[in-house]
């Protein structure tokens, strides 16, 4: 299987040499057989790293551990399902996972769009082999997966445990779903610069896959956060980590282009700035890909071991320098042809949202790069912490959020005082009668969250309003009754609605950040069996200590948990029972003893978490196990003196015995237990803010029936010759 | 007023309006950053009092924890100078001897005592295979 795997990663490699090379010798000599060959050679090279991808999962789902990579990262304890996804908590596996969707990836679009974009195509295809070249490179010749162990092992060291949660372990395929689709516009916009075919055509085309990758990077990121909230012990699910910035950065300037793009296809502008937009984030996600792998920055993150820093950033430079150039050097062709009419306008409005995406793209950038800056200046490094970025990172989120409010509602071209009368009133009423009922109802904490909470009103309110005068328009027209006119509103105009659907969810998302940063309480405590801790309007009483043994499906011990049980509940109402323990995973350190390598290994917390939409009682313990220690180690010694005349079958079973023994005196004597209590206003308003702005993203991104065309019929010329007379009510 | 000249004061307002969020960031991010020093350069340094430092570096075996303080020593990444440290409050699960960590001090005395909710353990899962195993 190594052999063979090895043998698709040169296959795949092979293929996107070849392909490359051969689309552009197609396209330079006319050659429409060469550019097809290329074509195929990208299904090659998605066939061959499906395979390599394949033989991997395997080895991991065996345990074998002749491979080198399912010996440090899995084990015959990890459960099946962790087996199956530790590969990318590998830097070998997530490099071939990488290569895995971008090969898949790049055929579908190609696939797609082979009786379209010709001219395009052949450059396209050589800039997703080029890609494709540089992680099958580095997969063969610095990081492969197919390495076979030195000094075989009969225990892998096993998955992490704090990976250990299903949320992660779909995280990374997410976002590199959203890296590897965003290599697709990007390709695109290069050969569209280079064949100088610049007009709006490979932006119709690459438009999904530019939703589809906004929408998996932007789940990836949401899935990460929640995972930091579940699995972690300190009750966040943001802290500004470079690595997390990474992943946000080419989300936000996608954001961008979704926006503007929305302009050149209407009004022919904004074409330097939208394929700068997909360039930069082109750009941004391979560098998301560079931080994590480099080291230079400080993270959470360990990534000091890795090579690939400069292979990563000699791709990084070649695609800056080749963008700067394209782009300055097609500048007259790029010219607008239309001007902005007024700042009373949507172009206007859109602009200023690009212009905000951007500014947050560049704080984000600053604060992640800063300690590299600040050695640049002064010689040494400094890291800036979770204040600065919130000080300009809240501003630019609350400009953002009245820009998608009046957006949506404003004219094209230019806005009059009746056309804004009539579009902003009841949006703005919507606001101010939110604002009003939380100043009745007395949250008035924190005049940022006041600020969001009324934008929000108003944002939603402009939808809303929306939603409305289609439904009833529809209703006039076609007699259909309210619901099946919604659903015929929206099918008719996917783009729109769905873009609406996006809008509400990003809304309840950030009410939900800007409830739960503004009101969250915490409370880090020591406490025995029963005392109480009051948090908020919340009294938490640590009721018993609770020890288990956890045994994997093979019999074999995986984990030992301590924990509590706590009874949570407001003084006089009902009462709920939680339970938060701390996972002990043994060690495979042969330096340490029989006994302490049970308690010497990795930890995980698991969290206590009564979740609902108004708040979450949120509690994690670290129990103290120090009482323990001269038990573990008088263990240690015994087993060392009696190694020799036990049998290991008996030695297991005294094993067992002593472990039993420990976690029965850890329950009949406990000690004080740390416990870290939160009360988070409206956490869950992120996950639920999550999953409408998927929705609206399938409703926007998902074909039309019958493909892209559409049969004009008489009555449709109508309602485009109707929507040609009045510009301020044509759907964006 | 002339649509070029309107579109040039557009252009100047924007580019003042992005100077001054540059200017701002810059300004703030350097008053408000803490320098990040290794163990080896606070110990060969006179360190101001009250002065923040952000310390990396890799925990000594043999820290002690009683009840939610812990006591334990920061060595360099790649040395043996180390720097006494204290910590008040719960630890992050992949804390444990020989990680490395991030944490901003303040000096007390001849320790250094870490600011509470500023103590990072870098996770040790991704990208650090034992190549000696190889």
């Amino acid at each position: 299987m190594l052999v063979a795997g090895q043998a698709c990663l040169i296959v795949a490699l092979c293929s996107a040499v070849y392909g490359a090379g051969a689309s552009l010798y197609g396209a330079r000599a006319r050659r429409p057989e060469f550019v097809a060959s290329g074509r195929r050679a990208v299904y090659a090279m998605a066939g061959a790293s499906t395979l390599a991808f394949v033989l991997l999962e395997i080895a991991f789902v065996n345990s074998d551990f002749e491979f080198a990579v399912v010996a440090s990262h899995s084990s015959t304890t990890t459960p099946l399902f962790y087996r199956l996804t530790a590969m990318w908590s590998s830097q070998e596996g997530s490099l071939l996972l990488w290569l895995f969707l971008l090969g898949v990836w790049s055929s579908v679009i190609l696939y797609v769009t082979r009786h379209r974009l010709r001219a395009l195509a052949p450059y396209a295809q050589a800039v997703l082999l080029g890609y494709g070249v540089f992680f099958a490179g580095l997969l063969v010749f610095l990081e492969s997966p197919f390495r076979r162990i030195a000094n075989p092992v009969a225990e892998g060291t096993g998955l992490n445990p704090l990976l250990r949660d299903p949320g992660m372990m779909i995280h990374p395929p997410m976002l590199y779903s959203g890296y590897t689709l965003l290599a697709i516009p990007f390709a695109f916009a290069v050969a569209a610069l280079i064949t100088r075919r610049l007009d709006a055509e490979w932006i119709r085309s690459t438009r999904p896959f530019t939703l589809f990758a906004w929408l998996a990077l932007g789940f990836g990121i949401v899935l990460g956060a929640r995972w930091s909230y579940h699995e972690l012990d300190w009750g966040g699910y943001w802290m500004w980590d470079p690595v997390e910035n990474a992943s946000l950065m080419p989300w936000l300037t996608a954001t961008a282009f979704l926006h503007s793009v929305m302009i050149q296809e209407r009004r022919g502008m904004l074409r330097i700035w939208n394929v700068s937009l997909v360039l930069a984030t082109g750009v941004l996600a391979i560098l998301g890909t560079f931080l994590v792998r480099s080291g230079v920055l400080q993270s959470i993150h360990a990534f000091g071991a890795s090579t690939l820093g400069v292979p990563f950033l000699l791709l990084i430079g070649g695609m800056i320098a080749a963008s700067i150039y394209l782009v300055a050097t097609r500048a007259d062709q790029l010219r607008s042809r239309n001007r902005l009419d007024s700042l009373l306008s949507r172009e206007a409005i859109f602009l200023l949202n690009n212009l905000l995406l951007v500014a947050l793209c560049f704080v984000i950038f600053w604060g992640t790069f800063f300690p590299l800056i600040a050695e640049a200046v002064t010689g040494r490094q400094r890291n800036i912490g979770p204040p600065v970025y919130e000080q300009f990172v809240v501003p630019l989120a609350l400009l953002l959020v009245l820009a998608t409010g009046i957006g949506p509602v404003i004219a094209w071209r230019r806005a009059t005082a009746a056309n804004l009368r009539r579009n902003l009133t009841k949006p703005a009423i919507a606001g101010l009668v939110v604002l009003a009922a939380l100043i009745a109802l007395g949250v008035t904490g924190s005049v940022t969250a006041l600020i969001m909470f009324t934008l929000a009103g108003f944002v939603l309110g402009g939808i809303v309003q929306e939603l409305w005068r289609g439904v009833r328009a529809r209703r006039a027209a076609s007699r259909e009754p309210l619901p099946l006119a919604f659903v015929s509103l929206v099918r008719r105009n996917r783009r729109r609605y769905g873009g609406y659907f996006v809008h509400v969810g990003i809304i309840v998302m950030f009410v939900g950040v800007a409830a739960s940063s503004s009101f969250k309480e915490v409370h880090d405590v020591s406490l025995n069996p029963g005392e109480k801790a009051r948090v908020g309007d919340y009294e938490f009483t640590y009721v018993e200590p609770t020890a288990e043994i956890h045994a994997a499906p093979n019999g074999r011990l995986e984990r030992i948990a301590f924990g509590a049980h706590l009874r949570v509940g407001k003084a006089g109402g009902d009462t709920k029972l939680l339970h938060t323990s701390k996972d002990y995973f043994p060690s495979q350190d042969p330096s340490l003893g029989p006994v302490s390598r049970f308690f010497d290994g990795e930890t995980t917390t698991e969290v206590a978490l009564d979740a609902s939409l108004y708040n979450d009682i949120w509690a994690a313990v670290a129990p103290d196990i120090v009482r323990l220690r001269d038990r573990i180690e008088e263990g240690d010694r015994l087993f060392e003196r009696a190694a020799d005349d036990l049998t290991g079958e008996q030695a297991g079973q005294f094993l067992a015995l002593a472990l039993r023994g420990l976690t029965e005196r850890y329950t009949e004597n406990p000690p004080a237990a740390r416990f870290r209590l939160e009360v988070n206003p409206m956490v869950s308003w992120l996950w639920v803010g999550a999953l409408i702005i998927v929705f609206g993203g399938l409703v926007a991104g998902w074909p039309p029936r019958g493909g892209t065309s559409r049969t004009v019929t008489a009555k449709y010329a109508a309602r485009v010759g109707r929507e040609v007379r009045e510009p301020e009510r044509v759907p964006a | 007023m002339d649509p070029s000249r309107k579109r040039s004061i557009r252009f100047v307002v924007a580019l003042s309006a992005a100077l001054l969020l540059a200017t701002a960031l810059a300004y703030t991010s350097f008053s408000a950053s803490t320098e990040a020093r290794q163990p080896s350069e606070l110990a060969s340094a006179t360190p101001a009092p009250g002065e923040k430092y952000q310390l990396v570096g890799k925990v000594v075996a043999g820290y002690k924890t009683s009840g939610n303080v812990t006591h334990f020593r920061v060595r360099d990444r790649d040395g043996t100078v180390s720097v006494p440290v204290t910590y008040k409050g719960n630890l992050p699960d992949p804390f444990r001897a020989d990680r490395e960590i991030v944490i901003d001090v303040v000096k007390k005395g001849a320790v250094y005592e870490g600011q509470p909710g500023t103590l990072v353990t870098k996770c040790p899962s991704k990208f650090t295979a034992d190549k000696s195993q190889t």
